[in-house]
Order: C-alpha cells, then sequence, then structure tokens
C-alpha cells in the first residue's frame, strides 16, 4: 500500500480507562498492508497551538470491514484533543508509516512486551502473527490496575500475564521482575517490545546479553512521520537512522543500548 | 488556459510551485503522496562535501503555529549523492536543484565544481542561511563581505543558474541580497528559519540539543513576506519567497510582494500533498481574477 494522506470516518470513540481511549476509524479505501507496528500520523483539527500531527500505533486492522483502531494515550493537548472526537467525524491520516515487527516463523516460541500504551502494537502482533497461541506469550506491565486495558478480545490469541507497580494485578514490580521474563527466557526465540524508554532498554539489554532475537518500537518526536525532516533520529550502530522510516521497529543489536 | 510559467535567469519553470530545501528528502520519500512532474522545482536536502551526521536528538520542538529544528544538515555527502541519489532522480520531469553548504569558502567551491558538471541539475541554491551548524553556514549570510567573497567564489566555477538562499537573522536582508546580486547571483531565495528557542518549564533544560534552532511555519510568514518585498524592491534578480506557506493564498500573497517563484517547506510535513493543491489553486485564483500569466502577479502589491 502506498503511503497516502486520507481522510477516515470515526466510527467509535471509547474511554478504556483514565488515560487511554480507543478510536476505530473507518477506511475509504482498502487496508489490507497494514502491519503490527506500523503507525499513523494524524492531524488534530481546531486546537490551539497544535501545529503538527501527532504519531500513533496501530491496535488492529479489521481488513474486510477497512477499519483500523488506534490505542490513544492522553499524554499532551494534541493527544487530548483527539480523544474528544465525537464519532461522525472525519480524521486526517497520514498511512502506513514505518517499518512493521518482523513476523515469527512457525516454530518460534514469542514473548511480546507491553508496557503502558505500548501495549497496542503487542496485541496486534499477537493477532496477526499466527502462530499457536500456545507459543505467544504477551506480557503487559502498568502503574495499576485502573492503567491496564481490557484485552478480552486478544486472549484466544496468546497467553497472558500481567504485572502493576503496585501489585493491583498480576505480580507486583515490573515486567521485568515477572517469572515469565526472569525464569527460563532462553525458551523464547524472539521478544517484542513496545513502552517506555528505559523498560525497553532494560529488556533489551537482556536479550542482548542472552543473545535472543528483540526487536523494540520506539517513539522519538517526529514532524512528518515519512522521512523527510530528520527529527526524530535514533543513533544507532550505524549513525543517525529516522525512526519514521528506518524504523519505529529497530533490532535492538542495532542501537547502542 | 492559465499560463503558470516562469522565468528565474534563464530557467524556465513550468509553474512557479517548488520545494524547499530539507523538507522535501531528495523526492524519493514523497513520491507516493504526488506527482513531483506537476511542481515547477524541487531543491533537495542540503548536501555537504562530506557526509555529516547532523545533531543529536532531539532536534525539534511544537511551537505555535510552528516548529523549530536542530537537524543540522545532516546527509551522506555529495559523493554519495552524485553516486547513488542522482542516478535515481536526475530523471523526473522538474527542475531539480541542489542546496550546497560548506564550512569554507573551499568546501562551497569544491561542492559546486561537482555538482556543475552533473546535466540534469540546471541550478544550485548556496546556503549561507543554516542556523543549526557551528561553522560556516549562516555566518556567511549575516554579513555583506562574506556573502559576497563565498559568492564571488563559487560564481567563478559555476556556469548554470546560481541562487543563494538568505538568511532572516541579519539587521537588513535587502543589503545582503544586493551584496550578492553584485557578485553575480541569478537569484535569490528567502527566507531560511529564523533563529528561536524553546524551554522545557519543568526541567529547566532546552528543548532542542542544540539549546538554539531554526523556526519555520505560519508563526514566520509575516516576517517572510516584509523580507520577500524588501528584496524585490532592492535588487533586479528575481526572488524565491519561502516562509509558512500551507496554501495557495499564501502563495499568492507571495507572489505580490515580489516572489517570481515560491517554496513550500513544512507544509509538506503536515500534508505532503499541499504543494500540488497549491499548482491548482493557483490556477484557480487566476482564472477567477482574469490573470492570463501568473507573471502579472509578481511584485503587483498596490500600495
Amino acid at each position: 500500500m502506498k503511503k497516502t494522506v486520507i481522510d477516515l470516518l470515526l466510527l467509535e470513540n471509547k474511554q478504556l480507562n483514565k488515560d487511554n481511549f480507543l478510536l476505530k476509524l473507518q477506511s475509504p479505501v482498502p487496508v489490507s498492508d497494514i502491519f503490527p507496528g506500523q503507525f499513523v500520523n494524524v492531524e488534530i483539527k481546531d486546537a490551539q497551538e497544535i501545529f503538527l500531527r501527532r504519531p500513533f500505533s496501530v491496535l488492529d486492522v479489521d481488513y474486510q470491514n477497512q477499519t483500523i483502531s488506534l490505542l490513544v494515550k492522553i499524554l499532551g493537548r494534541g493527544s487530548k484533543k483527539l480523544t474528544e472526537a465525537k464519532p461522525g467525524v472525519t480524521i486526517s491520516t497520514i498511512l502506513p508509516l514505518g517499518k512493521s515487527f518482523t513476523l515469527p516463523e512457525k516454530d518460534d516460541q514469542i514473548l511480546l512486551i507491553g508496557g503502558g500504551s505500548g501495549v497496542a502494537p503487542m496485541l496486534f502482533l499477537a493477532k496477526l502473527c499466527g502462530l499457536d497461541p500456545e507459543n505467544v506469550h504477551v506480557l503487559i506491565g502498568a502503574r495499576s490496575i485502573t492503567d491496564h486495558i481490557d484485552i478480552e478480545e486478544y486472549k484466544p490469541f496468546g497467553k497472558f500475564y500481567f504485572t502493576t507497580e503496585d501489585g493491583s494485578l498480576g505480580e507486583k514490580g515490573y515486567v521485568t521482575n515477572h517469572p515469565v521474563f526472569t525464569n527460563n527466557l532462553n525458551k523464547f526465540t524472539k521478544i517484542y517490545t513496545c513502552g517506555p524508554d528505559l523498560m525497553m532498554k532494560a529488556i533489551g539489554r537482556i536479550a542482548l546479553d542472552k543473545q535472543i532475537f528483540c526487536e523494540v518500537s520506539l517513539e522519538n518526536m517526529m514532524a512528518c512521520g515519512f522521512g523527510v525532516c530528520l527529527c526524530c533520529v535514533e543513533d544507532t550502530k550505524d549513525g543517525h537512522k529516522c525512526v519514521c522510516t528506518d524504523g519505529p521497529v529497530f533490532n535492538v543489536n542495532d542501537l547502542k543500548w | 488556459m492559465v499560463n503558470l510559467g516562469v522565468k528565474i535567469h534563464d530557467l524556465d519553470f513550468k509553474n512557479p510551485v517548488m520545494l524547499a530545501s530539507g523538507t522535501c528528502g531528495f523526492g524519493e520519500e514523497i513520491a507516493d503522496f504526488m506527482d513531483l512532474s506537476r511542481l515547477g522545482g524541487m531543491v533537495v536536502k542540503g548536501t555537504t562535501l562530506k557526509h555529516r551526521e547532523g545533531n543529536a536528538y532531539p532536534r525539534m520542538a511544537e511551537t505555535p503555529s510552528g516548529m523549530l529544528n536542530a537537524v543540522g544538515l545532516q546527509n551522506k555527502g555529495v559523493d554519495n549523492f552524485i553516486a547513488n541519489i542522482y542516478p535515481r532522480i536526475k530523471d523526473i520531469d522538474t527542475h531539480i536543484i541542489v542546496n550546497v553548504n560548506g564550512s569554507t569558502i573551499e568546501d562551497y567551491v569544491a561542492l559546486t565544481e561537482l555538482l556543475n558538471e552533473l546535466d540534469k541539475i540546471p541550478a544550485i541554491e548556496l546556503n549561507i542561511s543554516c542556523p543549526n551548524v557551528k561553522e560556516g553556514g549562516m555566518a556567511f549570510g549575516i554579513s555583506c563581505p562574506s556573502a559576497e567573497a563565498v559568492v564571488k567564489a563559487v560564481r567563478k566555477v559555476y556556469s548554470k543558474t546560481l541562487i543563494v538562499k538568505l538568511s532572516p537573522n541579519v539587521t537588513n536582508i535587502a543589503d545582503i541580497a544586493r551584496a550578492v546580486e553584485s557578485q553575480g547571483a541569478d537569484s535569490v531565495s528567502l527566507i531560511n528559519t529564523l533563529l528561536g528557542m524553546a524551554v522545557n518549564a519543568e526541567t529547566r533544560k532546552p528543548v532542542l540539543s542544540t539549546i538554539t534552532g531554526g523556526l519555520s511555519g505560519p508563526a514566520i510568514k509575516p516576517i517572510a513576506l516584509r523580507m520577500v518585498w524588501q528584496v524585490y524592491n532592492a535588487v533586479k534578480i528575481p526572488v524565491m519567497g519561502m516562509g509558512g506557506i500551507m496554501n495557495a493564498t499564501d502563495a499568492i500573497e507571495f507572489m505580490i510582494a515580489g516572489a517570481s517563484t515560491v517554496q513550500i517547506g513544512t507544509a509538506i510535513f503536515i500534508d505532503p500533498t499541499i504543494p500540488v493543491q497549491i499548482v491548482d489553486g493557483l490556477a484557480l485564483y487566476m482564472e477567477r481574477h482574469k490573470i492570463q500569466s501568473v507573471s502579472e502577479l509578481i511584485g503587483s502589491l498596490q500600495c
């Protein structure tokens, strides 16, 4: 699918918890080539002092019905304004942007680790990877039970584990304290993660140490989203790379972590 | 049919809408979004003699009606451009102009000599106005003697259309424009970004790794319009206008103020289809105002 500037119709805007909203958008054209890890750059209309688009990772795509779901976490004025949009409005987007996660092969045992709103591409990947759910392990971390989102519809695609910093759901602590991570990590052939930098760095360093394939999704601040402004660069072993086009998914081997 | 054609020196542009350097990559990055051959021209990413990694992240801050950037001329150097990029883009049916940067006059000259050999590069834009590099860049563009010196040296080795991109971070931009005209510049393009800064109140730290950066977007449009008008009235060579153009009306305002062509920059980040929309909008405006040739608009401000 060519990158395109396209107006999508907002079908549904559902508040999942205090800061997270699910926006379901209808595309007028097929969206068959959008994969986990890719993102869309969304225009925020009629918002004072919001000039640039805001990038959001794709949570889900219904290829048949041509809908795209985004998980929008309120981080600032732009995301807040977007969560106030009412169903029926059109939202200008640029999509599909960035490179997706490398899909696993059939014998892989994979561990998906999502922190905060980084859970979005992890759920999408669990759903789309095509593996036996026994081989898909999804570890989700948040501050508290109230920061977790309902993942009921993704449960058939893998085994789920939770951590919270206050112990209100799952194991108490960080994702890297969970037994699925601390016991026998070597049974996984691929680790994928998206979430706060510190979390991904902790996971990435351990994966590097144990020589386990590991892909992370970065979210550096960007202006364009398609590789012309050169603002979102990550300092990799191969020099500055654009997170928007060379990423957002990077193999941890390529980063200076 | 209205005539959108304009002439800069001896170059005929099919229309006055161009893409500004540093906002369109080498064209390839945005080819999905538009037919580049519909544009008058495109000024590709700032090129230097040697590979540059550019400045450290963070390089960008959103500001009211605009943004700051501090990219710092990240590029793979002119050899990479000639060997790898030029062959891929040279047949795009629009004027491809290379933005030329250096730390020393010798750098500018060496780079220009290499570009002079490329058949499908009919012009260069001499960038003496980049605010985001430590050496050279804007330093050449903020005094008349240094601007004259670099243009004089480059003019000696460049036989094609020489455009000089001016900095707005000066006391009198018309003086600089006259200085570069006196040394043989065929056109001036303006404005480059305005030096600005963003501070994070929570951390008391600068937002950009370089502390200061270049401001672009609609926030700078009134300043850019004023400078285009001043320069238009100060020199005989044609002016390329830019600074916060977001739509056809903005572009028309620049032409009325004296711009022969307009460059679209930061708007591309918001919507990469805007340049082609401006070409269409310009034609509609001309039909509506019964203007036969777009050149009638240039400098038509009625004071």
